[in-house]
C-alpha cells in the first residue's frame, strides 16, 4: 500500500507501507546504525519522533525479546528502503514487519532514504506526517507544518514509569534512576555494576528521592526538549552534593540547565553507533552509540564550577561534563550502549566508585 | 601524537608478483603506503620484483629496486641504504614473511632496523597457529577444537581426538595453500602429508570441521595511543570451507543482531590488542554456528589484505594509507577523512548501500584441474558491486565478471530431469553454485531444502528467490507467447522500475522479453526511467562528502555533480583473470594521471576492488561500476565526456568499443575501425599485402570442413585461434587433422560470433614483441623484447628481454620500419602492440593490436619512460615532437620479464606451455647483462638456480641433438647430469658423463623419488608432444610441489646455463631503477 511523507518544508516522499495503516506527525530524523534496529525503535527518547534508517536493508534478524530498550516500539513511524521478506537469525521471534503490525507503529518502505537523509543533513530535523491514509499532498504537508513538533514540548510524561519501582533488588550500592524514558541497557549496566537499582517516576521529588537514602542517582535518557521541563530542572539542583550522580543523554541536558547554563537545539543532531569521542584528560578515542539533538553551551554554566570531559571529534560539540566539586558527570553519548560499541562502559564502574566513595565517607 | 621524528626513512615491501592469493590489491596498498610516507617527508625505499606495478613508477619512492623479493636481496639493500625502519605490513604475505625472516637471521638488528607497524613477536604471535590459539584462549575467546603435527603419526593422532571431518592447515604459507578439507582417513593421508609439504616450517594444523557455519570478517585498525575502530564487517555468501577469496562476500554483515556483532567487535578489538598490532589494520575471521550463535575465532592477519583493500573499496576509508600514517606515529583523530575534510579518521565507516564481491575463476585454462572450492584459493579476479539493495549489488556484481550472464539470470534453462545435478552442485562448492541457487528454484526445490543443501544463509536465499519470482513476472512478456504484442504494450512503467531497482540490466530484461538491449534501453528513457548515481562517502550522507566516488542505482535522487572542465573517461579492465590483469590497470592509472596533468578532469570507470584505478584519488571521479554498454553509457550521458579511452583496460573496454561509437560516444585515439581492422582476418590481410610485408600463410574458417581445406592449403602444423579474445583462449598449435576438429570446435565455443584464424606455425622461430606509440603521423618503437622461448609459447607465459639479445641490427632495423607502416597504416594514434616473429633471416608479422598490451609496463620500467601516458597525451592530441619523443630510447642495461605460474595450485596439472596463456604475473629482472638480468628474473618468479648439484635432463627427440650443449656446459660447471635411457643414451655418445635414473614406469628408486628426496636441483624436461606421457606430467609437477626450478623448453634451458654461468662468475648485486635510469643515453 501506498504511503507517503511530508516535511514541514513541503518536501514530499513516497513509499509502501508494510507496518501498521495509519497516520502520525513527528519530528523526523536519521539514524546511520547498521544494526540495532529494534533496540533504536523501543529506545523511549525516539518519542515524538519519525526515525529514518540510512542503513537500506532492515528486518533482516527480525525481532527477538532480549533486544528491546523498553517495553515496546516507541518512534511515532519508521522509514527504511527495504524491509527483510524473511527472518534469519537464531534469536528471532517475530519478523520485523509483524512486530510493527502489531504494535500499530506505521513502517514504510522503497523510500529514497539517502536523499531524506541528505534532505534533513542540509535542512535539519523538521516537522513531518507520516500516513498511509491522507496521500494528498497539499493536506499531508499541511498537517506537518500544523504539527506541534517536539521544541519545548514535555515528552518526558509519555514515557517515565507510572510508579517507583526495584529493577533490581540485591546489590552492594543504592541506585536511584530518575526515569525520564530510561533504557532498559542502562538498568542493566548498573545491575552488572554491582548496583540495587531503584527506578523512579521522572516527577519524584528530590526529597523524596533522598529518602531513599540512595549511594548514586542516575539521570537517564530521554525523549525531546530539555527545557519543556524545567521543574524536573529544579529538584535535580536539590541533589547536588547529597550523592553522587551520572547524567546520561537528555540527563546530561538537564544537569546542564541545573547548572543554569543553556541548551540549544543541534540542526540535526547525533544518531549513530559510530560517533568519535574524545577523552579530554587521556585523549583517547572512543566509537559511541548517540541520540541526541539538543546539546549544552558549556560557557553558558557560570553559576557552577563544572568542566568539559569530552568532546564529539565531528563537530567538536560537548559530549561531557563533569562538576568539580560535587561528584556529579555526565556524558551526552551513551555508555550502556544497546545499539553501539562497549567502548565506553567502563564509565559505569568509575561511577561505581564514586558511590564506594560517598558510601564509605557517609559511613565515616 | 605527532608523527616520529626519530625515522628518517623507510624500508617497504611490495608483494612480488601476481599469484592466486596475492593480486593487485598490495600494489593499491603499497602505493598509498608510498604517497603516504613520501607526503611526510620520509625517505622511501622500496623493492617489488613485479614491473607491472604503480608502486615501481620511479616517482613514487626515493629508491626503487625492482629486484628478487629473496631475504639475501633485502640484505643486500638494507647494507646500502641503511633505512631506519622496515614497514612490513603492506606487502601482503610475501613482505610479512620476508620481514620475520630478516628478524630470525639477525638482520635487522645487525643494520638497527626498526619494524614499524607490526614487530616480530606480534608477527608470530599471529601467523604462528599454536601461538595463535595460545594468545585466543588466555583472552577467553574459542578457536575451533585443534592440534598441530610435525609428523603424520602425530596427524593420525591428532585427527583422531579431533575427529573427522576435518580441516587441515599447513602453518606459513601464502592464501591457505595446501589448505583442505579431509572427511576420511583415506582422504587425510594424502592431504595431511601435502600440508606438511607445502608448510615453511613442516607444520599442520588439524582442526574440527566449522564446515557450513557463517563466516564473517571484521577490518580493525589500531593507532600507537590504542584507539581502535572497525572499518568493515563482511559477511561471506558461501559458508565456511570455501576460501574467503573464493567465496561471495557482502559488505556490511547482514544477519547479526546487534548484540551479536558487538560481541564480535570485542573480541576484534581484544585480538589485535592481545596479538600486539602496534599500528594499522589486521583483518580477522570468525565464524559463528547458526544454529545456537557459537562463535569461533578463525584466524587474524596483522596486516592489510585482499579484504581490507576490499573494505577500503565498499566504505571509502583508505585503510592501508591510514595504516601507514598510523605507522610513523600519527594517531586516528590526528588524520583527517579525505571524503569528508571535516570530520576525523578515528570513527567508524558506516554505509548506506549494500557490496558485494564476486570473485572470477578460470578453470578452463586448466585441464583436469579440480573445479570443487575448498579452503585453498583458486580464483585469480574479483569484482565488486554496489547497490542500495543485496539483489541490485549481486546482480550489478554477477554481470561485472563478464561471464556470459548480465545478472543472475543467465540465459540458461535447466529441465526438471536436472533437479539430481542441481542438488549435487547446490552441495558441492563451485563456481557457478550462485546460478544453481537459481535453476534450484526454477526447478521448484524449497528455500529450506536449498538451506539444508548449501548451508548458505536463508537471508541470502530468500533474496534469490525474490529475483527469481520477479524473472517470472517478467516472463509473462516473453515475445515467443502469442499475446505478445498485447503483453508488450501491458509492459508498464511499474513493472520497469521495480525491475531495474532488482537489479536487472536492459540484457537480461531484453533476453526474458525478447527484446534487444538498446530497445529495452530506449523504452525505459523515452519513459524517464533511468539510472541515477550515489555517493560512497563513509558516514551514510550524515556528513557533505568532497570526494567524487559514485554508483549507480534507481532512486529519485541523483547526486553527480555539472563541472564546466573538459572531461575525458578511461574504462577499465574489470575482474583480473589470465590474460587481462594489472598491466591494463596499470595504463588506466597512467592515462589518468597524465590527462589530470594536462587539465582534464579524468573520470574512471571499473569494477575491481583490488586496483589502483579504483582508488578514489586516483582519477577526479571514480564510477564503480560494471564495464557493461548500459552502464558506461549512463555514466556517458551524465557526464559528456570529450573522449572515451578504451584502449588501456584490455579486452573488456575493447568489446565495448563498436557499440559505443555506435550509441554516439567520441572514442578517441585509434578509431574503433581501426581496431577492428587488425582483428579482422581478411581486412588485415589485404593491408599487409599492400605495405609489403611478410605473414605466415593463413587463412579463416567458420566450419570444420573450412578448416580443413585452409590448413591442408598451408600445410601442418597450424595454429588455431577464435578471434576477439585475450590471452590466448582456446589457441592450439595443431599437428594433424584429427586433432583440428577438436580444436575448431573450441575455438568456436570460445567466440562464438567470429571466424576462426588458422596460421601456419613457424617452427623454432624467435618470437619478438614491439610496443610503440604513434600520433597518427609518426610513431616511435617504446620497445623490442625478444622471447627466450621460441615460438608457440603465449607471449604472456613467455620470458623476454629487452633490448633483444640475439637479433642483428639489419632484423632490428626492419622491425622498426614495419611497426612503422603499419602504426601510419591503421592511423594509430596511442599504443600499438605487434608480435613478429623471424625465422631464417625473415620478418613475419604474427598480430598487431593497436592498443595497451600487457609488456607496456614492463617497457616503461626498463626503459624509464612511462609510455602510457605519452600514449594518453597522444590520444588526446599532442605529437610526440611536442611530448619531445622523436627517436627510440637506447638502454645501457637489460632487463628481462619472466612469467609466474598458478600450477601449485592447480594439483596435477601439468605444467607445459603453449599458445594459451596460464600465467597470473611477471617479475622483472634488470642488470647490466643478460646473464644476471635472467637470473634475477627466475629467482623473482621462484625458480632459484643453482650452483651446484644434480641436474635431471629429459627431453623430445628433436632436442635432444642440442641439449649437448646445454649439458656440457653444465658439467663443465660442476653438476652432475642424470637423464633417462633415451636422453641419456645421446649425451653419453656426446662423451657427457650421464648418470642414468629410471623412469617411473621402468622401476624404482626413479626420477620422482629423487625428485622428492632433494636429490635434484634443477630439471630440463621439454615435452614429447601434445599429449605428454605420464611420467612427464609427474616429473614436471613433482618440479612444481618440491620448488625445484625446471625449464619445459630448450632455448629456456641455455638462458638458464647462461645465468648460473654469469652469476658464478659475477654474484649478487643489486641497484634501483632511479640509478639505471640515469645513465640512460637517449
Amino acid at each position: 500500500m501506498k504511503a507517503m511523507i511530508a516535511l514541514e518544508d513541503g518536501t514530499l516522499f513516497e513509499g509502501r507501507s508494510l507496518g501498521a495503516e495509519g497516520e502520525k506527525e513527528g519530528e523526523i530524523v536519521f539514524n546511520t546504525s547498521m544494526t540495532g534496529y529494534q533496540e533504536i525503535m523501543t529506545d523511549p527518547s525516539y518519542k515524538g519522533q519519525i526515525v529514518t534508517m540510512t542503513y537500506p536493508l532492515i528486518g533482516n534478524y527480525g525481532v527477538n525479546e532480549e533486544d528491546v530498550e523498553s517495553g515496546g516500539p516507541k518512534v511515532e513511524g519508521f522509514i527504511v528502503r527495504e524491509f527483510s521478506k524473511i527472518t534469519s537469525n537464531w534469536r528471532a521471534k517475530d519478523s520485523l514487519v509483524e512486530y510493527l503490525k502489531r504494535h500499530k507503529i506505521v513502517g514504510i518502505e522503497e523510500v529514497d532514504t539517502r536523499a531524506l537523509t541528505k534532505h534533513i543533513r542540509v535542512g535539519g530535523a523538521m516537522k513531518a506526517v507520516i500516513s498511509t491514509r491522507d496521500l494528498d499532498p497539499k493536506s499531508l504537508v499541511q498537517k506537518a507544518k500544523e504539527s506541534i513538533g517536539i521544541v519545548g514540548i514535555d515528552l518526558v510524561k509519555e514515557v517515565t514509569c507510572d510508579a517507583p519501582y526495584e529493577f533490581e533488588t540485591g546489590g552492594d550500592f543504592t541506585c536511584v534512576v530518575m526515569d525520564f524514558g530510561v533504557k532498559i541497557n542502562i538498568l542493566r549496566m548498573l545491575k552488572k555494576a554491582g548496583c540495587r537499582v531503584v527506578v523512579v517516576p521522572a516527577r519524584t521529588k528530590a526529597k523524596e528521592i533522598l529518602a531513599m537514602k540512595p549511594d548514586g542517582v542516575l539521570l537517564s535518557n530521554g525523549p525531546g526538549d530539555p527545557q519543556g521541563v524545567p521543574d524536573v530542572v529544579e529538584e535535580i539542583r536539590k541533589l547536588f552534593g547529597k550523592a553522587p550522580i551520572f547524567g546520561i543523554c537528555l540527563g546530561q541536558q538537564l544537569l546542564g540547565l541545573a547548572y543554569g547554563g543553556d541548551t540549544y537545539k543541534l540542526k540535526f543532531g547525533h544518531r549513530g553507533a559510530n560517533q568519535p569521542i574524545k577523552e579530554l584528560a587521556t585523549g583517547k578515542v572512543a566509537i559511541a552509540s548517540e541520540n541526541h539533538g539538543f546539546a549544552v553551551n558549556l560557557d553558558s554554566i557560570k553559576k557552577e564550577k563544572v568542566k568539559g570531559t569530552h568532546v564529539n571529534l565531528n563537530d567538536d560539540t560537548l559530549e561531557g561534563i563533569e562538576h568539580e566539586i560535587y561528584p556529579i558527570f555526565s556524558v551526552q553519548f551513551h555508555p550502556e550502549a544497546s545499539p553501539g560499541p562497549h567502548d565506553s562502559w567502563g564509565l559505569f564502574a568509575k561511577f561505581r566508585e564514586m558511590m564506594e566513595t560517598f558510601k564509605k565517607e557517609r559511613h565515616a | 601524537m605527532p608523527k616520529r621524528k626519530d625515522l628518517k626513512s623507510i624500508f617497504l615491501i611490495g608483494s612480488g608478483p601476481i599469484v592466486i592469493g596475492q593480486a593487485c590489491e598490495f600494489d593499491y596498498s603499497g602505493s598509498q603506503a608510498c604517497k603516504a610516507l613520501r607526503e611526510e617527508g620520509y625517505r622511501v625505499i622500496l623493492i617489488n620484483s613485479n614491473p607491472a606495478t604503480i608502486m615501481t613508477d620511479p616517482d613514487m619512492a626515493d629508491r626503487t629496486y625492482v629486484e628478487p623479493l629473496i631475504p639475501e636481496v633485502l640484505e643486500e639493500i638494507i647494507k646500502i641504504e641503511r633505512p631506519d625502519a622496515l614497514l612490513p605490513t603492506l606487502g601482503g604475505q610475501t613482505g610479512l614473511n620476508l620481514a620475520t625472516i630478516l628478524a630470525e637471521r639477525g638482520i635487522l638488528e645487525q643494520y638497527n632496523v626498526e619494524l614499524i607497524g607490526a614487530d616480530y613477536k606480534a608477527i608470530r604471535k599471529a601467523e604462528d597457529r599454536e601461538e595463535f590459539k595460545a594468545a585466543m584462549e588466555r583472552i577467553g575467546l574459542e578457536v575451533p577444537r585443534s592440534g598441530f603435527a610435525r609428523t603424520m603419526e602425530d596427524a593420525r593422532r591428532v585427527a583422531k581426538e579431533v575427529g573427522f571431518p576435518v580441516i587441515i592447515r599447513p602453518s606459513y604459507t601464502l592464501g591457505g595453500t595446501g589448505g583442505s578439507v579431509a572427511y576420511n582417513i583415506e582422504e587425510f593421508e594424502v592431504l595431511a602429508l601435502r600440508g606438511l609439504e607445502s608448510s615453511m616450517i613442516s607444520e599442520i594444523l588439524i582442526e574440527e570441521s566449522v564446515l557450513g557455519w557463517k563466516e564473517y570478517e571484521l577490518e580493525v585498525m589500531r593507532d600507537r595511543k590504542d584507539n581502535v575502530v572497525i572499518i568493515c564487517s563482511i559477511e561471506n555468501f558461501d559458508p565456511m570451507g570455501v576460501h574467503t577469496g573464493d567465496s561471495i562476500t557482502v559488505a556490511p554483515a547482514q544477519t547479526l543482531t546487534d548484540k551479536e556483532y558487538q560481541v564480535m567487535r570485542d573480541a576484534a578489538i581484544k585480538i589485535i590488542r592481545e596479538i600486539g598490532v602496534e599500528t594499522g589494520g589486521s583483518n580477522i575471521q570468525f565464524a559463528v554456528d547458526q544454529t545456537n550463535g557459537r562463535m569461533v575465532v578463525i584466524e587474524m592477519n596483522p596486516r592489510v589484505s585482499r579484504s581490507s583493500a576490499l573494505a577500503s573499496k565498499a566504505t571509502g576509508f583508505p585503510i592501508a594509507k591510514i595504516a601507514a600514517k598510523l605507522a610513523i606515529g600519527y594517531t586516528l583523530d590526528e588524520i583527517p577523512n579525505d571524503i569528508t575534510k571535516k570530520t576525523p579518521a578515528s570513527f567508524e565507516p558506516t554505509i548506506d548501500y549494500c557490496v558485494v564481491k564476486v570473485p572470477r575463476f578460470t578453470f578452463e585454462k586448466f585441464k583436469g584441474a579440480d573445479e570443487t572450492l575448498t579452503i585453498s584459493m583458486k580464483s585469480v579476479g574479483e569484482a565488486m558491486a554496489i547497490g542500495r539493495t543485496f539483489k541490485e549489488a549481486l546482480q550489478k556484481g554477477l554481470r561485472s565478471l563478464e561471464v556470459g550472464c548480465y545478472g543472475i539470470t543467465d540465459g540458461r534453462q535447466l529441465g526438471p530431469n536436472d533437479v539430481e545435478l542441481i542438488k549435487q552442485k547446490l552441495t558441492i562448492p563451485n563456481k557457478d553454485r550462485i546460478f544453481y541457487v537459481r535453476h534450484a528454484f526454477r526447478s521448484g526445490i524449497t528455500l529450506d531444502e536449498i538451506y539444508e543443501l548449501s548451508k548458505i544463509d536463508p537471508w541470502f536465499l530468500k533474496n534469490i528467490e525474490e529475483i527469481v519470482e520477479f524473472e517470472h513476472e517478467l516472463e509473462q512478456y516473453r515475445s515467443d507467447l502469442p499475446i505478445f504484442s498485447q503483453a508488450r504494450d501491458s509492459f508498464s512503467e511499474e513493472l520497469m522500475k521495480r525491475a531495474k531497482r532488482c537489479g536487472f540490466s536492459d540484457r537480461q530484461i531484453g533476453e526474458i522479453i525478447g527484446l534487444g538491449e538498446i530497445e529495452v534501453r530506449q523504452w525505459r528513457l523515452k519513459r524517464g526511467i533511468s539510472s541515477v548515481f550515489k555517493l560512497v562517502d563513509t558516514c551514510a550522507a550524515e556528513f557533505e562528502a568532497y570526494t567524487p566516488y559514485y554508483y549507480s542505482t534507481y532512486e529519485t535522487e541523483d547526486e553527480t555533480r555539472k563541472s564546466d572542465k573538459e572531461k575525458v573517461m578511461i574504462l577499465g579492465g574489470g575482474p583480473n583473470r589470465i590474460g587481462q590483469g594489472i598491466e591494463f590497470d596499470y595504463c588506466c592509472v597512467h592515462a589518468a594521471f597524465a590527462l589530470k596533468d594536462l587539465g582534464y578532469e579524468t573520470i574512471m570507470v571499473n569494477s575491481n576492488p583490488e586496483t589502483v584505478s579504483t582508488d578514489y584519488d586516483t582519477s577526479d571521479k571514480l564510477y564503480f561500476e560494471p564495464l557493461t554498454l548500459e552502464n558506461v553509457l549512463d555514466i556517458v550521458e551524465r557526464e559528456k565526456p570529450m573522449g572515451v579511452i578504451v584502449q588501456f583496460g584490455g579486452q573488456t573496454p575493447l568489446n565495448l568499443a563498436v557499440p559505443l561509437k555506435k550509441a554516439g560516444v567520441p572514442i578517441i585515439g585509434t578509431t574503433p575501425e581501426m581496431i577492428d581492422i587488425a582483428e579482422d582476418r581478411e581486412k588485415f590481410k589485404a593491408i599487409l599485402k599492400k605495405l609489403g610485408l611478410t605473414q605466415p600463410d593463413n587463412g579463416t574458417a567458420t566450419s570444420i570442413a573450412e578448416a580443413k581445406e585452409v590448413a591442408n592449403v598451408i600445410g601442418y602444423p597450424v595454429v588455431v585461434r577464435p578471434s576477439y579474445v585475450l590471452g590466448g583462449r582456446a589457441m592450439e598449435i595443431v599437428y594433424t587433422e584429427a586433432d583440428l576438429e577438436s580444436f575448431t570446435e573450441k575455438a568456436h565455443e570460445a567466440s562464438p560470433d567470429h571466424p576462426i584464424l588458422i596460421d601456419k606455425f613457424l617452427e623454432d622461430a624467435i618470437e619478438i614483441d614491439v610496443d610503440a606509440v604513434a600520433d597518427g603521423d609518426r610513431c616511435v618503437v617504446a620497445g623490442i623484447m625478444e622471447h627466450i622461448e621460441e615460438a608457440g609459447i603465449h607471449s604472456g607465459d613467455s620470458a623476454c628481454a629487452l633490448p633483444p639479445y640475439s637479433l642483428n641490427d639489419d632484423i632490428i632495423e626492419k622491425i622498426k620500419r614495419d611497426t612503422y607502416k603499419l602504426a601510419g597504416k591503421l592511423h594509430v594514434v596511442g599504443l600499438m602492440n605487434i608480435q613478429y616473429a623471424v625465422k631464417n633471416d625473415i620478418v613475419y608479422v604474427l598480430e598487431v593490436n593497436p592498443r595497451a598490451s600487457r609488456t607496456v609496463p614492463f617497457v616503461s620500467k626498463a626503459t624509464g619512460i612511462q609510455w602510457a601516458k605519452v600514449a594518453a597525451k597522444l590520444m588526446v592530441g599532442k605529437t610526440l615532437k611536442e611530448l619531445g619523443i622523436e627517436r627510440e630510447t637506447a638502454i645501457n642495461h637489460i632487463a628481462v620479464k619472466e612469467a609466474v605460474f598458478p600450477f601449485n595450485r592447480f594439483y596435477g596439472v601439468d605444467t607445459i606451455l603453449g599458445p594459451e596463456m596460464k600465467s597470473t604475473g611477471e617479475v622483472m629482472g634488470v642488470d647490466t647483462n643478460f646473464g644476471a638480468a635472467f637470473w634475477k628474473a627466475q629467482l623473482g618468479a621462484n625458480q632459484n638456480l643453482p650452483f651446484k648439484g644434480n641436474v635431471f635432463i629429459s627431453v623430445k627427440n628433436q632436442d635432444k641433438r642440442h641439449v649437448v650443449f646445454v649439458a656440457k656446459k653444465l658439467c663443465d660447471l660442476g653438476f652432475k647430469v642424470y637423464a633417462t635411457k633415451g636422453t641419456g643414451k645421446v649425451l653419453a655418445n656426446s662423451g657427457i658423463d650421464t648418470q642414468f635414473v629410471y623412469k617411473v614406469s621402468e622401476g624404482r628408486p626413479n626420477v620422482v623419488d629423487m625428485i622428492k628426496n632433494g636429490e635434484i636441483q634443477f630439471i630440463i624436461n621439454t615435452p614429447s608432444g601434445r599429449n605428454p606421457k605420464m611420467d612427464e606430467v609427474l616429473i614436471r609437477s613433482g618440479a612444481v610441489q618440491y620448488k625445484i626450478p625446471y625449464t619445459t623448453t630448450l632455448s629456456g634451458a641455455e638462458a638458464v646455463v647462461n645465468a648460473i654461468e654469469t652469476m658464478m662468475k659475477v654474484g649478487l648485486r643489486v641497484k634501483p631503477l632511479q640509478d639505471y635510469y640515469v645513465s640512460k643515453t637517449t
